[in-house]
């Protein structure tokens, strides 16, 4: 990701000519502001560039952003994604998803790209709605949803997104918010940076049909309390001042008041170990029930592994040094021929 | 012991699914075409890999019509049918000729076999003559082959696995045939082997020997050379031919070729062959669903590769809604859908023609697809070509159509030479954009095909999808006169195709009269068995084979309107009899064979007797 840059882009050469049509206050919105600042940060050929997205409020991000962009069928900007990653190894190629799209109409390719771990980033909007739809509960919506289409409520069981995505093997998993710009662009400049598919769940308030669904991990009053923002290296701390942290009893994570406790104790993040990963992604009672942990956010896990779209081309590499570079006719003609 | 000359002959080889049968096919019909002999093939495996041992559903089949005279189909009735069990006869007896051969596996007829084969307690054919009526010639396959085998070191399993050599030397010694092809195929084939390879030869001269020392009352026969036109030949199998084709147009544009696939039958071959050929720059993608397969290969597309999906009905079904996406796009795409028995799974492993409708309309909104569809084994190549040559030049998804009759089966191939196939141009968009002048990604060549922009051209960065856009800017747009102008044009520009396609041509007999037999897809073969022999015996019948099913030849319904009396043989229900009665309200009348097998010539042939009666 070290390409030279031809030309220097600000912000604003991100953005096209198109009006925003999200509703007044959506998420999105501070989103695309985010992606958009950060771009030019990315050492990145704007045309280089491609966002595909599926269907739903945040797949029209595309139309906002000036690089290349497909704006495509439901669930599949993953798969679209894959074969055009498979093919050219050198863009910069950005999902736009949101819960519905990755999670439920698109799991099944959602998690082939984890296992297969193109280089490609995955920003999934979750608002735990639908929202383009006009407000049925969506797969991340808790036990027990009141929408449309759920009047006495949701028998869903939610998905926990990262801890899906662990389970396909993921390399890179995080977390952040809509209400976070400094948080969110970090998170993106580390998807970025990943080589490998770089999954970012992004917390999204949909102020129309699910509003506040994370303000207790995304407002004053509350976010100290509820939200842990971990870093590399260093002990899991939350709380008023840090006053709080977590330290693990075996593989049981406990809630510990850091003057009860020796920061030695504590839990040190560290975004390589894949246990810890794993339950660091299972963080995710709700915030109000009793001896909850608090909802974390940032890089979770981190891995290097190959590329789906090396092996694949190193193999056309390999079939051509193997056996000369392809010729017709010989293919045409094949072993057995007979002349009359 | 006499030698009889034939001008054709159908062979039917019948055993258990593990009995070698597809490769004793497949030999006699190298050593047939390299003989001379024009010949066609149609291999008949049953839907389960390795079914009951001894079983009806377990049988597999491979006929081969070999002949001195010209040969369009696999031979409606057999003059030969090899059985290695019980089963197999049973399955297959009511293909044979009355006076046919019947050698049978006399091993295969024990109690056990008899019974698995369900016929009554007591009962053996072999032995109550109910079958006077053919000429049975008993061996004991497996006794023999052991026996050639004593002190060869393999065990019993490995010994009865060359039974299928002795059946193959027995048959070419039948026919007078060279024993040499398949002895330099086994020496290939078990290079690595050697124990098996002396074996599999030994049996096989073990066959022929027998044949030549064994007194039986058993002809000789004799098909001399077909006069073919000169040239060198190959023989061809239809999912072969495609995954040529689908290479040979890719390297004539200079394309990289993506292939996005999930397996299902009768189209994984294509895969399998094309996974083959990555020294061409093939990069095939077994992708986790249907889904992914095509939207890949959208992807692909997008980024400037030829993206190419292929499945079977069902996996088309899945594929819809991205082939909406596909045509909205504008990206080039072949979709290929070797048709299957359906609807839903319907019989995987068996032939029909039913995915027209699908492939024409099977699509949510006004979304027009060019659609072509191949006519024998080695036109699936041509057709393939062309396929690609029609989504690059109009930028746009086109459905090429086979099915399971000719993607298993083979014929010779008088194959061109590379420098002989049309050069495909991609004009990849440039950037020659004015200071302050917007790239505009809808804007239109004279064939209404919009550019190709790829990801990396700097300064036409631009945005698609399958929401509906703006005339030439490409943005969202709900406008409703825009969208009614914009189902106009991809409409207009689908059907602008039938001016950069043949003009419909008559395959055989005159260009008006009584009768025209209008046919499309792989009943080519029948229909101009059937149609040859009618014109022989002096009928006024023509026949016309439609390759471009979508858009329709310009000339087709002047063509039509020269004859008193369509008959359009399907195997379906009707499906290109509704789209001909619709375009040209024309009283088509249709001939239909839904029953998973390919019409026999002599069905064709009838059905022209009584319409001119």
């Amino acid at each position: 990701m070290e390409a030279q840059t031809a030309e220097k882009l600000s912000p604003k050469d991100f953005v096209t000519d198109q009006e925003v049509r999200w509703c007044p206050g959506c998420g999105d919105y501070s989103i695309l502001k985010q992606v958009q600042t950060v771009m030019p940060e990315l050492g990145l050929k704007r045309e280089e560039i491609v966002f595909i997205s599926g269907i739903g409020c945040s797949s029209r991000f595309p139309y906002y952003m000036e690089t290349y962009g497909m704006h495509s069928i439901h669930g599949r900007a993953t798969a679209i994604a894959s074969g055009l990653k498979a093919t050219r190894p050198e863009l910069s190629v950005w999902i736009v998803t949101g819960d519905g799209d990755a999670l439920s109409i698109g799991g099944n390719h959602l998690i082939h790209l984890l296992r297969r771990n193109f280089d490609v980033n995955v920003l999934m909007f979750n608002n735990e709605i639908y929202g383009l739809t006009k407000g049925q509960y969506s797969p991340t919506s808790p036990l027990g949803k009141v929408a449309k289409s759920t009047p006495m409520g949701s028998v869903d069981h939610p998905f926990n997104p990262l801890a899906l995505c662990l389970g396909a093997d993921s390399t890179f998993v995080a977390r952040t918010m809509d209400r976070d710009p400094v948080h969110l662009r970090e998170v993106l400049k580390r998807a970025n940076a990943h080589k490998g598919t770089s999954m970012v769940e992004i917390y999204q308030n949909c102020n129309v049909f699910n509003d506040g669904a994370f303000e207790v991990f995304t407002e004053k009053g509350t976010k100290k309390l509820n939200t842990l923002f971990v870093e590399q290296g260093k002990p899991l701390l939350f709380g008023e001042n840090g006053g709080k942290g977590i330290k693990l009893d075996g593989f049981k994570p406990m809630v510990v008041e850091l003057a009860d406790a020796s920061a030695n104790d504590l839990w040190i993040h560290d975004e390589k170990d894949q246990v810890k990963a794993n339950i660091l992604v299972r963080f995710f009672n709700n915030a109000s029930s009793e001896n909850a942990l608090p909802r974390p956010f940032g890089v979770f896990y981190q891995e290097d592994r190959f590329c789906y779209e090396q092996a694949f081309n190193l193999q056309v590499q390999e079939a051509i040094a193997q056996k000369g570079k392809g010729d017709l006719d010989a293919l045409i003609r094949g072993k057995n021929t007979w002349t009359i | 012991m006499a030698t009889e000359i034939k001008t054709d002959v159908v062979i039917l080889f019948a055993g258990d699914s593990g009995d070698g049968i597809q490769l004793t096919g497949s030999q006699f019909t190298n050593t047939a075409a390299l003989y001379g002999n024009d010949i066609s093939t149609f291999p008949n495996f049953p839907a389960e890999i390795r079914a009951p041992q001894g079983t009806i559903a377990g049988v597999s089949g491979f006929q081969l019509h070999f002949g001195s005279v010209e040969i369009f189909t696999a031979g409606d009735a057999s003059d030969v049918l090899v059985v290695m069990n019980a089963a197999a006869l049973k399955a297959n007896l009511k293909q044979l000729k009355l006076g046919g051969i019947i050698i049978a596996n006399t091993d295969g007829f024990d109690a056990k076999n008899l019974k698995l084969a369900k016929y009554p307690d007591g009962v053996n054919p072999l032995k109550d003559n109910s079958l006077e009526k053919y000429k049975v010639y008993e061996i004991d396959v497996t006794k023999i082959t052991r026996t050639a085998l004593e002190g060869s070191g393999l065990g019993t399993k490995e010994m009865d696995r060359s039974k299928n050599m002795f059946v193959l030397g027995y048959i070419y010694w039948m026919y007078n045939r060279s024993l040499d092809n398949s002895i330099e195929f086994l020496k290939e084939q078990f290079k690595k082997r050697p124990e098996l390879m002396d074996a599999n030869i030994k049996v096989l001269k073990a066959g022929y020997n027998y044949g030549e020392t064994v007194e039986t009352p058993m002809n000789r026969y004799e098909v001399k050379p077909a006069p073919v036109s000169k040239g060198t030949y190959r023989s061809i199998m239809g999912n072969q031919a495609v995954a040529m084709g689908l290479i040979a147009a890719t390297q004539k544009a200079g394309l990289t070729l993506f292939y996005g696939t999930y397996p299902i039958t009768p189209a994984s071959d294509i895969l399998h062959e094309l996974s083959k050929h990555k020294n061409f720059g093939v990069k095939t993608f077994q992708a986790e669903d249907e889904i992914a397969a095509i939207t890949s290969a959208i992807g692909a597309s997008f980024g400037g590769s030829l993206g190419i999906t292929a499945s079977s009905g069902p996996g088309i079904a899945l594929k819809g809604e991205a082939i909406g996406l596909a045509l909205m796009l504008e990206l080039p795409l072949v979709i290929v859908n070797i048709q299957r028995g359906g609807p839903s799974t319907g019989l995987p492993t068996k032939t029909e023609q039913a995915d027209l409708m699908q492939a024409i309309y099977g699509r949510n909104g006004e979304a027009p697809v060019p659609v072509i569809a191949a006519s024998t084994p080695s036109d699936c190549f041509e057709m393939a070509f062309e396929a690609c040559r029609l989504a690059i030049e109009f930028m746009t998804p086109v459905f090429f159509l086979s099915d399971g009759y000719i993607a298993n089966g083979s014929e010779p191939w008088k194959f061109p030479s590379a420098a002989d196939l049309p050069e495909l141009t991609v004009n990849f968009a440039k950037n020659n954009l004015k200071e302050g002048e917007k790239f505009l990604p809808y804007k239109r060549n004279e064939k209404l095909a919009r550019e190709w922009a790829i990801p990396g051209t700097k300064g036409l960065e631009h945005r698609v999808g399958g929401i509906e856009k703006e005339n030439e800017t490409g943005n969202i747009s709900y406008d409703p006169e825009n969208h009614e102008l914009m189902v106009k044009i991809r409409q207009e520009k689908v059907d602008n195709i039938a001016n950069y396609v043949p003009l419909q041509s008559i395959d055989n007999g005159n260009t008006t009269g009584k009768l025209l037999i209008l046919g499309w897809g792989s009943t080519y073969g029948s229909i101009k068995t059937a149609v040859r022999e009618a014109i022989a015996e002096g009928y006024d019948v023509s026949h016309a084979h439609v390759k471009y099913m979508n858009p329709l030849p310009k000339n087709l319904g002047e063509l039509i309107k020269g004859f008193d009396k369509v008959l359009i043989p399907e195997m379906n229900n009707g499906q290109l009899i509704k789209i001909i009665r619709d375009k040209f309200l024309v009283d088509a009348k249709g001939l239909n064979k839904i029953k998973g097998m390919p019409f026999a010539s002599g069905e064709i042939k009838e059905k022209i007797v009584e319409m001119l009666k």
